[in-house]
């Protein structure tokens, strides 16, 4: 019998479906009802516990395409419903086998819904995992661990890539992009509109940005707390005003921290497909696809830093711009993957902004 | 935001309830109002249907109930001078209307703005060629298709593409007139039925690509270009079934990610480039070996899927859509579960919806079962689960039949030969022949391969089979009873399987759990009233309850009363529960109790989480409605609004100590048990047909020489549409008892002294002591037709008042009698001034809603009241018969055979009407002509035409009939005895030959035959000519009366019609308040 804990003391029971072993994490919940691929394969994900509200998981099994990195660091899947008779053309394995290759615990059986509503009610928590059988003691001993468990604070580290590399190579706009645990939708979507890309680990410093002749910087999404990146808030600032810099999620956080702006993390985070966001300035609604635990606090913005985009489910900031310093970011995915592709306008709008402000520079 | 300039609005209705168009239409005109009068808006209904709540004068501002014609509309709109009106609310009726009323110019000359999806999108989504057009623009694919408008043009067409190939006709409801052809025979009769039933005469011929995945989704679009998906829906069935007719899921099971998104995105595009406003939904059909999609159908208004999908999510399309059209966008608009989130959001679910169909062929055991791009269901149940098995197993219990298991549903001897070959059939019971062939072990990828179902459901379905085989070998331990209830095993299924008692189960002390339907799957708090059930998870219901405690912490709990709804929509038992359903619980709140209904009907305004106080969608089956009661602790229940399905379940909740409110269960079988019923009768001294039941030949042919001929038969026990019939002889006595007794030789048959006099009908609010009688109805056929499918007449024409104040005193003895608290209706035959009663029902009937307002009683609230020991008499309205006014109305009958093949027509004692209209006037003539219009039936043009073939009963009574044709200018055809008789009689008519069915399909088909009067010959056997000469009328479109009297009343409208007479409009309310001068 697998066993959850929560560090408010909840016990939960499951069975197993994925790998064996003990972890603890941050437990998180996405509404998604498609997409668990995506979401278990984004490194923003890294050393948390998700689970899929939506129950039947499984279904399709697991493809070739749909990865959004091939490493997953989450640390755990919690489901009501494995489904162990996947169906699709391009399935290549199942999630189980996928998860158990990948050394990924994924436990089933669990009431879903009343685990969420604990989330949603007492905020995001450590929990511990287990695919064992705990004595009563061993049980007791693991909520006092789990009490005192804290997230690793280099989180990036881990998922950000080792080397740089370069895709999309000839494209006319030239990118530098820092990999804080990208997806790679984002990386793909700038390809396919026209860019070169060049991927950098997190640890990359400004100089060595700034010496070659790109026409901008891209900032990833990425897992943890922003106020955590000192490092990489120390590169952002020495960036930051000399080129034109775009950010997505924690790539926003950071840029919004350099601006003077304050993060703070939310209770129990955005992580679905569903989320109603409006541009500011059209008045226009979309349907977001978010992931982040932590946001801009909207009343820390400095002068300089103009709102774009607000969350309309809790009013939270979803987006900025710095138009002078030529800034442009956004809390949500515009990648989606997964989730709707409404804003993947915002791409486009980018790279109307980019190709603009290579024609300033030449 | 709003706009203001906005002050009145007019809502169209659907009309009848017929197959495609069913109780979805009443939610959603209902939500509508509810959404206008909220903003201040003044509505004005028009509908012809009576059993809706929408006509009720207290949801809209102003209640029509004339027929759906552009002419009265047009007068309704002049009269009325709206600011607006909202053209995607109505269903396919509305839509049409609104254009119509738009091609007409009758909008534009009283002003009248189009609100919402404006009539341009709505032509460029209908018509197909525009839509093939839009498509080709925006490149979003659709199959090889063309529009034809005459056969020539399709056959070239087919010639080129190759079968099979599907017919869709253009502008018809629920792909009336369309199917699958797989060869050239099958090609030309569909495409011309198409043709004929298009009302523009077109008809899509497009490349079948059967076998594809269906997928729907369900979009929102405001005027500010929001759109969003409120959910999206897969059908089990692949295509190639009307998605009406299928098993749905929502939300889709089978699909990544990258192809919801894909799918989501295309409707999104289409939405945008149509310019939608509003709900609308859009079909898509996927590959299942790549990433190729087209898009089916779009549908540019509120839908029986949107229906479905406010249901599964929660997300009340019909009023969001009514806020668009009055200006408002998505983020304007606040979630109304969360409270705190606005409608600008995409439902998220953490359980799985089941839809499955209520098909009519227990009914019509003759009917072609074959499923196909015509939908044939009445109607349909939903189940909500934690997970897909679980919301499968309810939905097929929540079909109420009488097996609930996935199993031995008479394939079990079967030889695994012929069930692979039957697999081939798409019929109504395929799911149950899949499910036998698995439970034998037949490889998943073979039935993959036969039956185009993925997978996934299949190897869904093998793991509720399995649990079935399980509890039938392994004994039953708590892990299996456990599994066996997660997956929706119910406990009698249990019992049966595992060869327990309930005792044992009881034992395992495990309780069912609800939850909350909240459309953000927990991630924000909400106190939906709308639940579920599920098991070995947290209830939810003991933290929702705990909500309802006043600031100082006091519980501020009410006693509260069940009602239980009527389940799906099936002929028999339509709409009007569910009006009764509705009000019941609404007077429950203003008795100051909670209102906890149940019910398993997506359709309907019921399970609408705003109208009781707590609403639970499940099946209508014992241990569900137990589960409810055991955590809810009623004060009791109420049963006689859900129709037959409520009191069937009567005896057993009174058998577990709940207690029936009302009418006591006593009293309730004393009529159903025939001895009980007659010797009740015969002490009150109220005259009834004489009859008993028979159990050989020789018993059946004594009895009906001591009764005289005719005699009406019926099994006591009913068999597959096997039903009533009125027998004229010993032959055909003989002939019917034979093939009874074939059936079930251990239940008797029924024989009854037929009676063939005038068929009265009344309603009655009693308490006990006191009855209340809002009007007395009379039919229109004579006797021997069933109540559902005649035409009636209220006020009453024909009855003495002597009689009249018999009727009332009868129904007041059998009240008393009976000690009836609620609803009663009664049914009677006045011959030579005898009153007999034939049947007493001590519930709501079908014609509560129609009395309820064309008298201004407010009958089921009277009747909660009654059932709570309050007197009726407190309402003002009196005792005994109510007084009439100068209303006067028509019900008319609805059919839907043009759905249903191999169906005759024929009215007989059994129903087959769908669904019904009412024409109101204060002036009988007109009355019954608005009746006969409302029902479809054209009048003008050049008077052709008509058959008349009259079996011998018949020939005397309708000679004065025909002459009545003659002389209003019909020239008359007759079969070869009909001829010689008027012959003899001195009517001129012309033979014709009785198997030249050909000649008169070409006439039928050319407009050149203007009606039918055939009085058919006993034998309920497809091959005789009359059945055949019925179901062709009914495929074109002929009317053919099978009752001397509906073809007598049919030429009264007609002479009225002649008469050029003014039909004048206006409301129930004002109707009602012209008084009584009499008869006129």
């Amino acid at each position: 019998m697998a066993t959850l804990i929560l560090e408010d003391s909840t016990v939960m029971y499951a069975k197993s479906f994925g790998a064996q072993g003990d972890v603890f994490g941050e437990i998180v919940f996405n509404t998604s009802m498609a997409g668990y691929q995506e979401i278990i394969t984004d490194p923003s994900y890294a050393g948390q516990v998700i689970v899929m509200t939506y129950p039947e998981i499984g279904n399709y099994g697991v493809n070739n395409d749909d990865f959004e990195s091939l490493n997953p660091a989450l640390h755990a899947l919690v489901v009501k419903e494995y489904c162990k008779n996947e169906s699709h053309y391009k399935s290549k394995i199942t999630l189980g086998d996928y998860l158990k290759e990948r050394n990924v615990i994924g436990i089933e059986g669990v009431d879903t819904r009343s685990l969420t509503k604990k989330i949603r009610e007492a905020g995001t928590m450590s929990c511990f995992i287990t695919t064992r059988d705990l004595s009563d003691e061993e049980i007791k001993q693991k909520i006092e661990e789990t009490k005192n468990y804290k997230p690793n604070p280099d989180i990036v580290f881990d998922v950000t890539t080792k080397e740089s590399y370069i895709k999309g190579k000839g494209n006319p706009i030239k990118l530098a992009f820092i990999d804080y645990g990208a997806k790679y939708g984002i990386v793909k979507s700038l390809v396919k509109r026209g860019c070169e890309v060049k991927v950098y680990p997190a640890n990359i410093r400004a100089h060595s940005i700034l010496k070659e002749d790109f026409d901008a910087v891209f900032l990833s999404n990425g897992p943890g707390d922003p106020k955590d990146c000192k490092n990489e808030i120390a590169t952002i600032q020495e960036l930051i005003g000399k080129i034109p810099i775009f950010g997505i999620c924690l790539g926003y956080q950071l840029l919004a921290i350099v601006s003077g702006a304050k993060t703070y993390k939310l209770k129990y985070g955005h992580r679905g497909g569903n989320h109603p966001v409006i541009n500011l300035e059209t008045n226009k609604v979309m349907m977001s696809s978010q992931n982040h635990g932590y946001a801009v606090d909207v009343e820390s913005l400095s002068e300089i830093m103009t709102p774009t985009y607000k969350n309309l489910n809790d009013d939270t900031l979803e987006g900025f711009k710095i138009d002078s310093l030529k800034v442009h970011a956004v809390q949500f995915h515009p990648e989606a993957a997964p989730g709707p592709d409404d804003a993947a306008v915002i791409f486009d709008e980018w790279i109307e902004l980019m190709k603009k402000y290579q024609k300033v520079r030449a | 935001m709003k706009d203001n300039s906005i002050k009145k609005v007019l809502v169209i209705g659907s009309g009848p309830i017929v197959i495609g168009q069913a109780a979805e239409f009443d939610y959603a005109g209902v939500q509508a109002c509810r959404a206008l009068k909220e903003e201040g808006i003044e509505v004005v209904l028009v509908n012809s249907n009576p059993a809706t709540i929408m006509t009720d004068e207290h949801i809209a501002d102003k209640v029509y109930i004339e027929p759906l014609t552009v002419d009265i509309l047009t007068k309704i709109i002049k009269k009325e001078r709206p600011d607006g009106l909202i053209a995607s609310l109505g269903g396919q009726t509305g839509l049409n209307l609104a254009c119509e009323l738009n091609d007409a110019g009758v909008l534009e000359k009283y002003s009248v703005k189009v609100l919402g999806t404006n009539i341009s999108s709505i032509k460029m989504a209908e018509d197909r060629e525009m839509f093939k057009n839009l498509m080709n623009e925006i490149g979003e694919p659709i199959p090889d298709s063309e529009i034809v408008s005459s056969y020539d043009e399709a056959l070239e067409f087919a010639n080129r593409i190759g079968f099979p190939i599907i017919i869709r006709p253009a502008f018809t409801l629920g792909g009336a007139g369309g199917g699958i052809a797989y060869n050239e025979k099958e090609y030309e009769e569909i495409v011309h039925s198409g043709l004929t039933q298009s009302p523009i005469n077109q008809v899509l011929v497009e490349k079948s690509i059967a076998g594809f995945k269906e997928v729907e989704y369900e979009v929102m679009r405001d005027s500010n270009d929001t759109c969003i998906i409120i959910c999206n829906m897969e059908n089990i069935d692949p295509i190639g079934i009307h998605t009406g007719d299928s098993f749905v899921v929502a939300p889709s099971q089978t699909l990544t990610n990258n192809e919801y998104q894909m799918l989501r995105t295309s409707a999104i595009k289409i939405i945008r480039a149509l310019k939608i406003e509003g709900g609308c939904n859009v079909q898509f059909a996927l590959d299942t070996k790549s990433n190729q999609y087209y898009v089916i159908e779009v549908n540019p208004r509120v839908s029986r899927s949107s229906a479905l999908a406010s249901k599964a999510t929660g997300y009340p399309i019909a009023k969001i859509t009514t806020k668009i059209a009055i200006g408002y966008n998505l983020h304007e608009i606040k979630n109304s579960v969360t409270k705190k989130t606005v409608a600008a959001f995409e439902p998220a679910l953490d359980y799985v919806v089941v839809k499955i169909p209520k098909w009519p062929f227990d009914k019509f055991a003759t009917g072609d079962r074959i499923l196909g791009t015509k939908m044939k269901a009445t109607g349909e149940v939903m189940a909500i689960g934690r997970t897909f098995c679980s919301s499968f197993k309810k939905a097929i219990t929540s079909l109420e039949a009488k097996n609930t298991g996935l199993l031995h549903h008479k394939f079990e001897n079967m030889s695994l030969e012929q069930l692979l070959e039957e697999l081939h059939i798409q019929d109504d019971r395929r799911i149950f022949r899949l499910s036998e062939a698995l439970s034998r072990n037949v490889d998943v990828d073979e039935l993959n391969k036969i039956t185009k179902i993925d997978k996934w459901f299949i190897n869904k379905i093998k793991d509720i089979t399995d649990v079935e085989r399980e509890l039938e070998i392994k004994p039953l331990n708590y892990e299996l009873y456990k599994k066996a209830k997660e997956y929706g095993f119910l406990d009698s299924e249990i019992c049966a399987y595992a060869k327990v008692d309930e005792q044992t189960l009881e034992n395992f002390n495990l309780e069912a759990s609800f939850r909350i339907v909240d459309t953000c799957a927990g991630e924000f708090s909400a106190s939906t009233p709308y639940f579920y059930s599920t098991y070995s998870e947290e209830c939810e219901l003991d933290e929702y309850k705990k909500e309802t405690t006043d600031k100082k912490g006091n519980t501020l709990k009410k006693e509260n009363v069940v009602v239980l709804g009527s389940g799906p929509i099936r002929i028999g038992q339509g709409i009007e529960f569910d009006y009764c359903s509705v009000h019941a619980s609404w007077a429950l709140n203003e008795n100051g109790y909670e209102s906890v209904m149940i019910n398993s009907n997506p359709e309907t305004l019921s399970t609408d989480f705003d109208v009781a106080t707590r609403l639970y969608f499940e099946p209508m089956n014992i241990e569900n409605v137990m589960n409810i009661i055991k955590k809810e602790n009623p004060k009791g229940v109420m049963v006689q609004f859900g129709g037959q399905t409520a009191i069937n379940l009567a005896p057993k909740l009174a058998q577990r100590g709940v207690k029936i409110l009302g009418t006591s269960l006593e009293s309730i079988d004393a009529v159903e048990d025939r001895k009980v019923f007659e010797k009740l009768l015969k002490e009150l001294k109220i005259p009834q047909p004489k009859g008993r039941g028979v159990h050989s030949a020789q018993e059946a042919l004594e009895t009906t020489r001591e009764l005289g001929y005719p005699v009406l038969v019926r099994p006591s026990y009913v068999i597959g549409g096997r039903g009533m019939q009125v027998v004229y002889n010993d032959d055909e006595l003989l002939t019917y008892i034979n093939q009874a007794l074939q059936f079930s030789s251990e239940h008797p048959v029924l024989i009854d002294q037929y009676i063939e006099g005038l068929e009265v009908e009344l309603d009655a609010v009693s308490d006990g002591k006191d009855i209340l009688v809002p009007g007395i109805c009379e039919h229109i056929e004579r006797a021997g037709v069933h109540s559902g499918d005649s035409m009636s007449i209220y006020p009453s024409r024909n009855i003495s008042r002597k009689n009249e104040k018999k009727l009332v005193k009868y129904a007041r003895l059998i009240a008393r009698k009976l000690n009836i608290k609620g609803l009663m209706n009664i049914q009677f035959i006045i011959k030579d001034d005898v009153v007999y009663v034939i049947e007493v029902n001590p519930r709501a009937s079908r014609t509560v809603p129609i009395m309820s307002k064309v008298t201004g009683v407010p009958m089921v609230k009277m009747a909660i009241n009654a059932a709570l020991g309050k007197s009726i008499r407190s309402f003002g309205f009196g005792v005994g018969l109510y007084r009439k006014t100068n209303l006067v109305c028509v019900k008319m009958p609805v059919f839907s055979f043009q759905k249903l093949n191999r169906i005759d027509p024929a009215l007989a004692p059994e129903m087959k009407s769908t669904g019904e209209v009412l024409g109101v006037d204060t002036n009988f003539k007109k009355a019954l002509l608005k009746s006969f219009i409302a029902a479809g039936y054209k009048f003008g043009g050049r008077k052709q035409r008509v058959l008349v073939s009259l079996n011998d009963h018949y020939k005397k009574p309708a000679l004065k009939i025909v002459k009545r044709m003659f002389s209003q200018g019909f020239f008359i055809m007759a079969t070869w005895g009909t001829h010689k008789f008027l012959e003899q009689n001195g009517i001129p008519s012309k033979m014709i030959e009785k198997f030249m069915i050909d000649k008169l399909q070409k006439r039928m088909k050319n407009g050149r035959l203007s009606f039918i009067l055939n009085t058919p010959t006993l034998g309920k056997n497809s091959q005789t000519s009359g059945f055949q000469i019925r179901t062709i009328a009914e495929m074109y479109g002929v009317p053919c009366f099978t009752s001397i009297d509906t073809a007598r009343a049919y030429l009264r409208a007609y002479r009225t019609f002649d008469k050029k007479v003014n039909l004048e409009v206006d409301t129930i309310t004002n109707y009602r308040k012209k008084k009584f001068l009499g008869m006129f």
